[in-house]
């Protein structure tokens, strides 16, 4: 759907250039979310503005559907942004107009019939959730509500691609939720591609299917966002993956299970996906003779399936232990020996 | 009140106000319309805007600062030619009008400059997104969301132009400023003088009341 060929930009600044985003090659297909994480500076900002064209790529080729977006412009241009919906962090609502009249303004734009209009807003004001708020100006709304009003603005052309620009960094925790959870409703019903930007690994792992990770103008690491948490590569990777899965929680049990436990192996096994599902345990008390412990496990939901961490504590003859980690491996799990004998190994 | 204020003829005085009313009625249309296409030009060609343009914005800005900086009474003479050229005379009410809506424009271009800016970026910014044109930035954009800024400017620019209407009276235009110049001062008729200036004051308090009461109709923030 979305298809980016070794796309740059480059700005001038007095007698400097910065390198915003080098050589950037994706493609979104039709009907994902797919996320860009990055810290600020990092070009996502610039990457995800080059697809309606705001701004314009140095160098590179763009198409989303069948549109060439980097090289058309004038009347063409404004015909293809009509198709692209974005919202934004600040929502970017007009405060001179009503919630009903700003849902109306792309419409407006397009040149849409006045009565036609009225009928896709009551259409649209039903979608996002906003019933009777429709009379009310921006300033009377919560930020929730402002960006309910900025989704059902960019959704008025029945776009087929929708851009999220920071959509939920300025919106409380409980607020974002609500707002992710509108966007994977309205990805569905409407079978939109959503290309979104943040810096929040909650964002990604919540809706995203795809997540690509940019740093200094780059994309380090680009992958299904299960394999990306199970097994993240780059050191940035890293670190957005501890924001969700929080390791100064792991090393605190980490340490809290080596006092009590001086015998045995601490594993720690990762699942992913169906793995979480099947029956791991049983089979190993049944098949193997040691004994297990559960100590701490924890699973996180994603878009796409879960992941889940589990700590268990072996406990019998070497050899059968030996034996059991490598029926582990061989289900598919990843098993990690933590503590051995309470020494701790990595 | 013939006791009060003998020398004054309640008709000239009337007469005399109407024309202070027809001279800055017409040049606040006037310098709206000029200094809203010349504050637009400001803004649109300035650095990271839509028309960015230095050297039309420079050129612009630099004939916005000249006629700010000449101080009126020495644009009205300036002006003598370029006024008996259009209007034919240099006395009477619409004598005053080109040197009153050459003042006042540059100055009201620059309030409108500054309500432009005040615009969110984002909003301009989400408008372009959604595949507007310019014209319709401007016209559904820029000036609905700096209209109470444009409104509070043009007031602050009316009660400007009533003082540059007083100046323009002393040079022949007419109005209570020839009136308080003419009958009150070169007469020693003070109470003349003072029945003009009460006049002005009440028509300088009509305008910033009117002003701040659309102000605040049109501000939903």
């Amino acid at each position: 759907m979305i298809k980016l060929s070794n796309v740059n930009k480059i700005y001038k600044v007095k007698n400097s250039k910065i390198h915003a985003v080098k050589d950037v090659n994706l493609n979104i297909n039709e009907g994902e979310i797919f996320g860009i994480i990055g810290y600020s500076g990092a070009g996502k900002s610039s990457l995800i503005r080059m697809l309606n064209q705001l701004e314009k790529p140095t160098e590179g080729e763009i198409t989303i559907g069948s549109k060439i977006i980097s090289s058309i412009k004038g009347s063409e241009l404004r015909k293809a942004r009509q198709e692209i919906g974005m919202i934004f962090q600040h929502f970017n609502l007009l405060w001179s107009r009503t919630v009903k009249d700003n849902i109306a303004f792309p419409l407006e734009i397009a040149g849409v019939k006045k009565q036609e209009i009225n009928r896709r807003v009551d259409e649209l004001i039903k979608l996002v959730g906003l019933e009777g708020r429709e009379n009310s100006y921006p300033s009377q709304l919560s930020g929730g509500q402002k960006q309910r009003v900025g989704i059902a603005r960019a959704l008025a052309n029945n776009p087929r691609v929708l851009l999220c620009d920071e959509a939920t960094s300025a919106l409380d925790p409980e607020t974002t939720d609500q707002i992710l959870d509108l966007l994977v409703d309205i990805n569905k019903k409407l079978n939109l591609t959503i290309a979104l930007i943040t810096h929040e690994m909650h964002v990604i792992e919540k809706i995203c299917d795809r997540v690509a990770v940019m740093e200094n103008g780059e994309i380090v690491e680009l992958g299904s966002v299960l394999e990306v948490f199970k097994s993240p590569k780059a050191e940035i990777t890293k670190k957005f993956v501890r924001q969700v899965m929080d390791p100064s929680e792991n090393e605190n049990v980490i340490a809290h299970l080596k006092e009590n436990h001086p015998t045995g192996k601490l594993i720690k096994l990762k699942f992913l996906n169906e793995e979480v599902e099947k029956p791991l345990i049983t089979t190993l008390i049944r098949k193997f003779n040691c004994e297990i412990n559960i100590l701490h496990g924890k699973i996180s939901q994603t878009h796409i399936g879960s992941y889940g961490e589990l700590f268990i504590l072996l406990n019998g003859e070497e050899n059968e232990m030996q034996n059991a980690l490598n029926y582990i491996n061989e289900y598919g799990a990843e098993a990690e020996v933590v503590i051995q004998n309470g020494k701790t190994i990595s | 009140m013939e006791k009060l204020f003998p020398n004054v003829k309640w008709e000239t005085i009337f007469e005399a106000t109407q024309e202070t009313l027809y001279m800055t009625a017409v040049s606040v249309v006037a310098t709206f319309i000029l200094g809203l296409l010349l504050g637009l030009v400001l803004f649109l060609t300035s650095k990271g805007n839509l028309w960015e343009n230095k050297f039309i914005n420079s050129i612009v800005s630099s004939v916005v600062n000249i006629f700010r900086s000449i101080p009126f009474i020495i644009l009205i003479i300036l002006l003598i030619p370029f006024t008996m050229f259009i209007i034919k005379t240099m006395l009477g009410a619409n004598a005053a009008l080109p040197a009153l809506i050459i003042g006042a424009a540059p100055f009201y271009a620059r309030l409108v400059e500054i309500a432009l800016r005040e615009i969110d970026k984002g909003v301009i910014e989400a408008t372009r997104a959604m595949g507007a044109k310019t014209s319709t930035i401007i016209f559904k954009v820029l000036i609905p969301e700096s209209l109470p800024a444009l409104v509070s400017g043009i007031t602050v620019t009316s009660i400007a132009l009533v003082g540059y209407t007083a100046m323009a009276g002393v040079v022949g235009a007419g109005g209570l400023g020839n009136l308080a110049y003419l009958e009150g001062f070169q007469r020693s008729q003070n109470d003349v003088t003072f029945v003009a200036t009460i006049t002005i004051l009440i028509i300088v308090f009509a305008i910033q009341f009117l002003g701040d009461f659309i102000t605040n109709k049109l501000d939903k923030r």
